[in-house]
């Protein structure tokens, strides 16, 4: 019989979705802002990604607060184990429907690619999208407090960093397709649950099509 | 914030009445001048009703004699060897005010500046009807060095009437828009000529042209904003600023000035705060009156190479375009006008040089004539509309220098509008300053930035954020030395942003594809094998 685990809490399952709508919308009113597209008009575009991004400060504070209190913040804890196998797996052994290198649990729900992934987004790319935010936001108060806030850099570093989060997303949501099935990782985000086989390795062989077969 | 927002809006309406009912109400004078004795004799000329004026308002004509109406000096400049005002600069319209008098000093608040001989110091030559006229009858004629016509006399065709100097002169006020634009709204030596934003359309405008003016709303008078004390008017003289303390201040004491938009509006003037955040780069005047000479054209061009032309019979003619403006005139040169058009935007901190007579100009380029000061790396600088008015004008090609033409004089005086010789009419103008002139002459192109102020329209129509935000063709274009959120960018970064983008899209494309045909492959070979 298939084994279900919890793997995603309610509190973590809105935060990640509404991150993801959250930095959809940064990214669609603030690449419009900066002139890549025209959608709403740069007024509206200014307006929303301002207002959007006070909504993202929030939802950053509650999940950084969860992160804390539960513990998870731990998941994200880079490690150098199966590095090599994860990346073999990527390139190799998912044509072979080989089993996934890693297993996951209630404790270690990240395999080490996405933990120095999301480690390198939390720590870095997030931080520094926020506070040149904040910077190009409030140039003018930090001018005024005797603080250097040219607005090049600060576009410079913004744009930079959008860039990378949009790189991330790409590869991020094709990644989901590689669970067990193609919509597993994704159901098991919406649900909550994950399906993770009867032997309970989560990412195995895909045994849905390919066990009928045989 | 909502409270904040509506009290600060309650606030500035009750100014607004308070400012309406201090001039239309609180000023109610005890006084009525067409009761006075003095005023019923029958006066023949403007320094007869000046000396009669006097008696009683001991003080006003050494009041005007300080002001820049009557000197034509800025006030800061007086002590000083770089002397500025109308009397010292070039301009590349009329070009200059020296052996031109009789016909310039027709907008001087006196009587028979004609020459340099014109004694400064007669307070019976102040001109207080020109400003005080309610009947709007009072005219100066165009060439009697501010004399009125005292009999029935004809200028460019026009029949001028004398006006009736006893009925006007019972008849004075505060001046109103007429008496201010009778000279300012035709600046040049005609409508609409030298600014874009002042011409007869302020004289009674909508809503959409002036908000503050709108006669049928605010009702502003020119000196709601021009606060006057002893006759000192505020306002900007060249590079003198209308008040050295333009922060958001109520008048305290008399002579100060709320000549600046926030001193009534404050400096927070939007609900929204990232307009807000504007202020310290961006002049309201930039936002707010969103296109120049919205009513009526002004002039944009002055070709004065193109002067003495004259038609079949030898005589000077005018061209008009199909809107009624002159655009050649054998006297003046060619000309051309824009009507409603967005203005030119500049880095300005409210300073201004002028060339004038003597300065060494670099001729292989265009002359900039008046160079407004300010950048964008200065925190004192803010983007500001301006009109820039085109010339073609004399110079001394030998001495590198701009000259002062005589232009107005009779017959043989060497004043080009009667004689037609450039020549002449330099060496004339020259001599009058005593200046020297090579006896060479040439046309130099020149350029003047008028800074664009009034003519503010409702705050629904400010320019939208996405006319100076965006990369194509934007109000700001030209304007360097800063990053414009939606204009810049940092180039290659975007190009190596977008194809890392298109890579990583590409790979995950190849990816999913090689995943879907290896799996159809094993499927393939599975039921090969089954």
């Amino acid at each position: 019989m298939a084994q279900r685990l919890l793997l995603y809490t309610r509190f973590e399952r809105f935060w990640h979705w509404a991150q993801a709508a959250l930095v959809f919308a940064l990214a669609a009113t603030g690449f419009e802002v900066h002139g890549s597209w025209s959608l709403v008009g740069f007024e509206k575009a200014a307006l929303w990604h301002n207002t959007l991004a006070w909504a993202l400060v929030v939802l950053v504070v509650f999940a950084v607060f969860w992160h804390f209190t539960t513990g998870t913040w731990m998941q994200y804890l880079p490690t150098r184990h199966h590095i090599k196998e994860m990346l073999r797996y990527y390139l190799v052994g998912i044509f072979e429907n080989e089993p996934h290198p890693t297993k996951k649990t209630e404790l270690s729900k990240l395999n080490p690619l996405q933990r120095v992934t999301y480690f390198g987004l939390k720590i870095l790319v997030f931080p520094v999208q926020i506070i040149s935010g904040f910077a190009y936001y409030f140039r003018d108060d930090l001018a005024a407090a005797g603080i250097a806030a040219p607005i090049g850099p600060i576009a410079f570093t913004h744009t930079l960093a959008a860039f990378l989060l949009l790189l991330f997303i790409i590869a991020h949501v094709y990644l989901t397709t590689t669970g067990r099935t193609a919509s597993s990782n994704i159901r098991a985000m919406i649900t909550g649950w994950e399906e993770t086989g009867e032997d309970g390795q989560s990412g195995g062989p895909r045994t849905g099509e390919s066990g009928q077969e045989s | 914030m909502d409270t904040g927002m509506n009290l600060k809006k309650l606030l500035f309406r009750m100014s607004i009445h308070l400012l309406a009912c201090t001039v239309a109400v609180c000023h109610a004078s005890t006084a009525d001048h067409s009761r006075y004795g003095i005023l019923m004799q029958d006066f023949k000329s403007g320094p007869q009703v000046t000396r009669a004026c006097l008696l009683c308002h001991v003080d006003a004509a050494r009041e005007v004699m300080e002001t820049i109406h009557w000197t034509w000096v800025c006030p800061k400049a007086v002590d000083r060897d770089d002397r500025i005002g109308k009397i010292y600069v070039i301009n590349n319209f009329c070009i200059a005010l020296q052996s031109n008098e009789p016909r310039c000093t027709s907008c001087h608040v006196g009587y028979g500046w004609a020459d340099n001989s014109f004694d400064f110091t007669d307070k019976t030559l102040v001109d207080c009807l020109v400003c005080h006229d309610s009947t709007g009858t009072y005219k100066k004629f165009p060439t009697d060095a501010g004399h009125p016509a005292y009999e029935t006399k004809v200028f460019a065709g026009e029949t001028w009437e004398p006006p009736d100097l006893s009925l006007v002169a019972r008849n004075v006020a505060r001046p109103g828009r007429d008496n201010c634009g009778a000279c300012h709204f035709y600046g040049g030596g005609g409508e609409g000529v030298k600014h874009a934003d002042l011409d007869l359309s302020l004289y009674d405008p909508g809503r959409d042209l002036d908000v503050h003016m709108d006669s049928k709303g605010n009702n502003f008078s020119c000196q709601d904003c021009h606060t006057t004390y002893e006759h000192r008017i505020a306002g900007r003289c060249y590079t003198v600023p209308a008040t050295e303390n333009p922060t958001f201040q109520l008048p305290r004491k008399p002579g100060d000035t709320h000549i600046y938009c926030r001193s009534c509006h404050g400096n927070a003037p939007h609900a929204r705060g990232r307009l807000n955040a504007h202020l310290d780069r961006v002049s309201c005047q930039a936002c707010h009156i969103p296109r120049a000479a919205r009513e009526k054209a002004t002039k944009m061009s002055w070709d004065w190479s193109q002067a003495g032309r004259l038609d079949e019979n030898g005589k000077p003619y005018k061209e008009k375009d199909a809107d009624g403006n002159v655009v050649y005139d054998s006297q003046k040169g060619a000309f051309t006008w824009k009507k409603n058009f967005i203005p030119d935007y500049i880095w300005f901190d409210g300073t201004a040089e002028n060339v004038t007579i003597g300065d060494e100009i670099d001729d292989t380029k265009i002359v900039r004539i008046n160079l407004l000061g300010g950048s964008a790396d200065d925190p004192g600088s803010r983007i500001w509309p301006v009109k820039i008015h085109r010339g073609r004008q004399v110079y001394d090609p030998a001495a590198r220098q701009l000259v002062i033409p005589k232009l107005y004089g009779p017959k043989g005086s060497g004043a080009y509008w009667s004689d037609y010789n450039w020549t002449r009419s330099v060496m004339a103008g020259m001599r009058h300053v005593g200046m020297p002139f090579s006896g060479e002459i040439g046309f130099v192109e020149t350029e003047m930035y008028w800074p664009i102020t009034h003519m503010v329209a409702p705050a629904a129509q400010a320019v939208p954020c996405a006319e100076c935000h965006t990369r194509r063709d934007g109000r700001l274009a030209a304007l360097g030395g800063m990053y414009l959120p939606g204009r810049d960018r940092f180039v290659w970064l975007d190009r190596a942003g977008w194809l890392c983008t298109l890579l990583t899209l590409a790979g995950v494309f190849a990816h999913g594809g090689l995943r879907l045909t290896y799996r159809r492959l094993k499927q393939l070979l599975g039921r090969k094998r089954g």
